[in-house]
């Protein structure tokens, strides 16, 4: 049975299904994409069922002829790298569709949008031919365009377009080295085939690798985003609705880190280890340049925004130490981060809800008012820290250990971030949690809602179970993770000096 | 020898703070307090019975998975007990079931005694899983969520941001020890590595240790010792163990005082094997426990705040255990640990009791004269403060003697370091009993309205100060020069330390003489200045600069906290904004100047576009086909 393609097109057809209600049928709206969503997630459950712990290769693959002129297949497949990104986006948007039960402007668009990017984002973590994840890569835009240009802030048009001029500069370098590498292989193997694997058996001179890898990282860069290319982040997620950001931070970041594990480092691995150490110091300078700036923030959501970047620095850090603990750090740290980061902004948009403010000054004391959403916030914010116990230090410990083997000097410096990412927490949460109920408005906060108990108690308990027991997770990574580093592995191997003589290894001295 | 026994002792106060979240808000307050302390009497129930089965080579182990694994890196979750742990088990579930007990007599009239319970519980798990973890990852997981649990109870009276701002100075100090924490466990994890042991059980650190090459050692004991500089409030991560007192007063007693601040002095002991292979870290511990037994010494003598000399104190018996471990006399420190739990406790539970009495008072300049009001209080304040004073017979004359001796005749010991400890002795009889004649003698300055409602406290809150009281009587004869059972039990796990044998010879006899006399020097003093009226005036420069913490806080702040923030105050403000997306703003105006000039070419027809990116794309193709 074709689970994977029932999985991408599910939230499709639903969006197709939306446009047949009437649209002042606003609950039959929202049930209907609330129940596709949910079906989407019970399908990636029973792939997860399926899904062969042991195996580290593809798994539930498809594949269909599409476009045979160019040679250009529908081929989709999971492996432990993505398995969990797909359950994760599964999760994650029922989520937000609950969390949008505030929308009162034009449902039916919205959610027709909710549900088409949810297909993109499926789509892309699962596709296997490079023209497809292109398709579906592009695919995402779109909706999150209109989803913060139409639904978002005031400064919506400015930030909507700054996000889709931003990755669209990168997408269309992106397009250009796929058919290139396409075309390449066309000359030497005589097939025309834009399949993942076949082109990963390619062995490209280093300059050419060099120029593919740039225009591949540079588009997954920004989604990343990766330091100094982050300045479209702050600007989305604050414009965005809550659901929005919510899938901006949890799942579309993640498709950058994605690309690069997926793609970039197995594609063009000569090229990736003589990145590694520009990649790594930008990595590093994100680490603690993100908690800096989030820690002077005056909007929640913007603090959260920048510590976004700080902590996705962690994940392109543990990304290029190209070790085990590394990748197997970096992509339990996606999860992580989207758990934890996805519950924040939910926090933070119900928070909005009840005020209409996100300014940190405007609270205080609000654990009084509403001790339940306080203790909720206390819990995701000590994930967001890194506390050992909960996931986020599974995944910190790993990337730090992974990376401290690869470029020690720089994994000193990144370790400060444990210190930083307590600062800034810490700091808005005593400021916006603790202190007296001066404001009479806070007063009038109530306490969270079932709907939105519903909302942060799956996310809560994953956030717990992941930092205790985060065996199965560990596990099935494993095998593909090692995979997707055999070739960069055995670049390293083959060429000592190259790294060696590379600059990040340079200022290493420390050790 | 395996057995299941152990996971329970943590597991029985996780249970009960996981039911009085959930569930403290439903059931009375009074039952949160039974059932918290009910959790923690059974876990010591359960460490008695795990010290009858131990003997002092022989360790229980109690594994209950595997916890993280990513090759060749594994961590379990996985208990062990050995002589070392069942000390510090007995002392955790001991004394805090008594803390337990005390609180539920405080806190009785606080609205949030669920929380403070099931924080209390959880502070309990995390600390035995500190001391039961059989490697250092899982340690870290009791390092830091004692530290978590330290940061929820300062700021328990969320309301006034001096107790949250003190909780989150707690917190972040600490974090900056676990960053070296954190580094020291990475470098030793690969070079146990490199060594073809890739792991961070105790057990194999201690079977490879002497393999671990020499620098490599110095430098993974040093920042595993700037980790415990934080935990245990060392020169210089010390100064949030003061600001933690804003907490509740049970709270300063078992975690600012008989528990958590030693996981640092624990780390040294459980990790002995690798710190005498670093002489070079070893004399630094011993120097920096010496200057902080000192320097915070000083600073409590000029405190007025009753819990403050205390906490200063804290500091600067810290101070003493790490000096001892710093001359290798690890068993003389778990020995100190051991004792000063019991006159600590009991001395911030007094501590406690007197505040109770006054209606919240901490100002020692407006109490005085509460020996005939609080006599049970007053009773076991004046034994546990003998003990700290280190006046024989009580628990804190045989620790101190012993820590005394070895820095001076240990082969790691010196005059200087002796001579530190010993001024440090008569500095610490004198700031304790300034303290106790303050409280309790002279006659009373407090206003009339808060002497009517003087009491003693309730039995919940006495009895536990009785058993401290006694406890730091007694908790010395386990090393009587006669018969000591100390070291014969310790021996396994923290080795031999006896001067005697390999130092040069010794006149103990003169330098316990010495010790003594300058304590009851310090006594004398005290009693001459302040034993019936206070015949000192507090004030000069030096006065005002001990008053002040030698403005250690204001220097931190001046070197670090202000550039740091002004940094961030600048990129968050000017750079970001500015030059980086700046940029990024701009390159967009450059193009928008561009393509006004070329108008004409953007027709607004989509047609046309698409035929000139149809182009472009042959274009690109036909030269790649091409070359």
């Amino acid at each position: 049975m074709p689970g994977l393609s029932l999985l991408v097109f599910l939230p499709a057809v639903g969006a197709a299904a939306l446009l047949l209600i009437p649209r002042g049928a606003m609950r039959a709206l929202f049930s209907l994409a609330f129940g596709f969503s949910l079906a989407v997630f019970l399908v990636s459950l029973w792939i997860f069922a399926r899904f062969d712990p042991n195996a580290a290769g593809m798994q539930a693959v498809e594949r269909a002829a599409w476009i045979p002129a160019y040679g250009i297949e529908y081929i989709v497949g999971v492996d432990g790298l993505s398995l969990f990104l797909v359950l994760l986006t599964a999760l994650i948007v029922p989520i937000a569709i609950l969390a949008s039960w505030t929308v009162h402007d034009k449902v039916k668009e919205y959610l027709f949008f909710m549900l088409v990017l949810e297909t993109g984002m499926l789509g892309t973590l699962v596709a296997l031919d490079l023209f497809l994840f292109y398709v579906f890569w592009e695919v995402m835009l779109v909706p999150m365009y209109f989803l913060i240009g139409v639904w978002g802030g005031q400064r919506r048009l400015y930030a909507a377009v700054k996000f889709v001029v931003y990755t669209m500069t990168g997408s269309l370098l992106m397009l250009v080295a796929i058919i290139f590498l396409a075309t390449r292989n066309y000359q030497v193997t005589q097939t025309l085939t834009f399949g993942f694997q076949q082109l990963a058996n390619l062995r490209l001179p280093f300059h050419e690798q060099m120029w593919l890898f740039l225009a591949f990282a540079l588009s997954f860069a920004i989604k990343v985003p990766l330091f100094p290319l982050h300045t479209w982040l702050p600007d989305a997620h604050v414009e965005a609705p809550t659901a929005g950001s919510v899938i901006l931070a949890a799942i579309l970041l993640k498709m950058g880190t994605y690309g690069f594990i997926r793609f970039a480092i197995p594609l063009f691995p000569e090229a990736a280890l003589a990145a590694a150490p520009y990649v790594t110091a930008l990595a590093v300078v994100g680490i603690v340049y993100g908690a800096m700036v989030a820690m002077m923030q005056d909007d929640i959501k913007k603090l959260v925004a920048y510590s976004s970047v700080s902590h996705l620095g962690f994940v392109m850090l543990g990304l290029f130490a190209f070790n085990l603990q590394g990748a197997q750090g970096a992509v339990y740290q996606m999860l992580n981060h989207g758990l934890s980061t996805g519950a924040l902004f939910l926090i933070v948009g119900m928070i909005y809800d009840r005020r209409h403010t996100r300014m940190i000054a405007d609270f205080g004391g609000l654990w009084k008012q509403v001790p339940l959403l306080s203790a909720v916030f206390l819990i995701v914010t000590f994930s967001s820290i890194g506390l050992p116990g909960l996931n986020g230090f599974v995944g910190e410990f790993l990337i730090l250990l992974g990376a401290f083997q690869a470029h020690p000097g720089w994994t000193v410096l990144a370790t400060s971030g444990v210190v930083l990412g307590a600062i800034y927490m810490l700091w808005m949460f005593r400021r916006v949690v603790y202190g007296p109920l001066v404001r009479p408005e806070n007063r009038l906060m109530a306490d969270l809602s079932p709907r939105e108990i519903a909302m942060l108690a799956p996310l809560v308990a994953l956030i717990v179970f992941m930092g205790v027991y985060p065996r199965p997770f560990l596990s099935r990574i494993q095998g593909s993770a090692r995979v997707a580093l055999e070739r960069v592995e055995a670049q390293s191997m083959a060429a000592p000096l190259v790294r060696v003589e590379s600059a990040g290894e340079r200022t290493d001295r420390g050790r | 020898m395996t057995t299941n026994l152990l996971r329970w002792i943590p597991l029985l106060p996780l249970a009960a703070a996981v039911l009085n979240v959930f569930f403290g808000g439903r059931w009375g307050k009074r039952f949160a307090g039974i059932l918290a302390s009910a959790a923690v009497f059974g876990s010591f129930l359960i460490a008695l019975r795990v010290f009858m089965l131990l003997s002092p080579d022989a360790v229980l182990r109690d594994t209950l998975y595997t916890w993280i694994e990513s090759e060749p890196f594994k961590a379990q979750v996985s208990f062990q007990a050995d002589a070392l742990t069942a000390v510090m088990l007995l002392v955790i579930t001991g004394i805090g079931f008594l803390i337990h007990l005390y609180s539920t007599g405080y806190m009785a009239h606080d609205e949030g005694e669920a929380r403070f319970f099931a924080y209390l519980n959880l502070f309990v798990f995390f600390m035995s899983v500190l001391v039961l973890a059989d490697n250092l990852l899982l340690f870290f997981v009791g390092w830091e969520g004692v530290g978590l649990c330290s940061f929820l109870l300062i700021g328990f009276w969320y309301e006034d941001p001096a107790n949250t701002t003190a909780g989150n100075k707690a917190f972040i100090v600490n974090r900056i020890g676990d960053f070296a924490f954190l580094l020291g466990m990475l470098l030793l994890f690969w070079e146990m590595n490199r060594l073809g042991v890739p792991s961070l059980d105790f057990a194999a650190l201690k079977d490879a240790a002497a393999r671990i090459a020499p620098d490599t050692a110095v430098l993974i004991t040093l920042l595993f010792f700037i980790g415990a500089t934080g935990k245990s409030a060392q020169i210089p991560l010390y100064v949030w163990l003061p600001d933690a007192m804003a907490g509740p007063t049970p709270v300063s007693a078992l975690i600012h005082a008989a528990t958590m601040v030693t996981a640092g002095v624990y780390l040294t002991a459980r990790l002995n094997f690798l710190f005498v292979l670093a002489p070079y870290t070893l004399s630094l511990i011993a120097i920096i426990g010496a200057a902080t037994a000192l320097f915070a010494g000083t600073i409590a003598v000029a405190q007025n705040d009753i819990k403050r000399v205390l906490a200063y104190s804290t500091v600067s018996q810290l101070g003493y255990m790490f000096l001892a471990a710093g001359v290798g006399a690890f068993s003389a420190a778990v020995f100190h640990l051991f004792t000063h739990a019991f006159f600590k406790a009991c001395l911030f539970l007094g501590a406690g009791s007197v505040i109770h009495a006054m209606g919240g008072e901490q100002d020692m300049r407006k109490m005085g004269g509460l020996r005939r009001r609080l006599p049970a209080t007053y009773w076991t304040y004046l034994i546990a403060g003998l003990a700290l004073a280190g006046i024989p017979p009580t628990a804190g004359f045989f620790s101190k003697d012993r820590i005394l001796l070895e820095a001076y005749a240990s082969p790691h010991g010196s005059l200087a370091l002796w001579l530190v400890g010993w001024i440090t002795a008569g500095l610490t009889a004198f700031y304790m009993f300034r303290q106790l004649f303050l409280v309790f003698h002279g006659t009373s300055r407090a206003p009339e309205s808060v002497q009517a409602h003087v009491h003693e406290s309730p039995a919940a809150m006495t009895i536990p100060l009785i058993v401290l009281a006694l406890g730091s009587i007694a908790a010395g004869w386990l090393a009587l020069p006669s018969r000591d059972v100390w070291d014969p039990w310790l021996q396994a796990v923290l080795g031999r330390s006896n001067p005697a044998e390999h130092g040069e010879a010794v006149n103990e006899t003169l330098l316990v003489a010495l010790t003594v006399g300058i304590a009851l020097v310090g006594i004398a003093a005290a009693y001459f200045l302040y034993g019936r009226e206070r015949r000192v005036r507090e004030d000069g420069p030096l006065w005002g600069t001990l008053a002040q913490k030698y403005y250690i806080d204001e220097l931190y702040d001046f070197l670090f906290v202000r550039p740091f923030t002004a940094a961030a105050n600048w990129l968050a403000r000017a750079f970001d904004p500015g030059i980086i997306d700046g940029a990024v703003n701009g390159v967009a105006g450059l193009v928008r100047g561009i393509s006004a000039s070329g108008r004409r070419l953007q027709s607004g027809n989509v047609q046309h576009y698409l035929f000139a990116f149809l182009i472009g794309t042959i274009l690109i193709f036909v030269y790649w086909l091409r070359r």
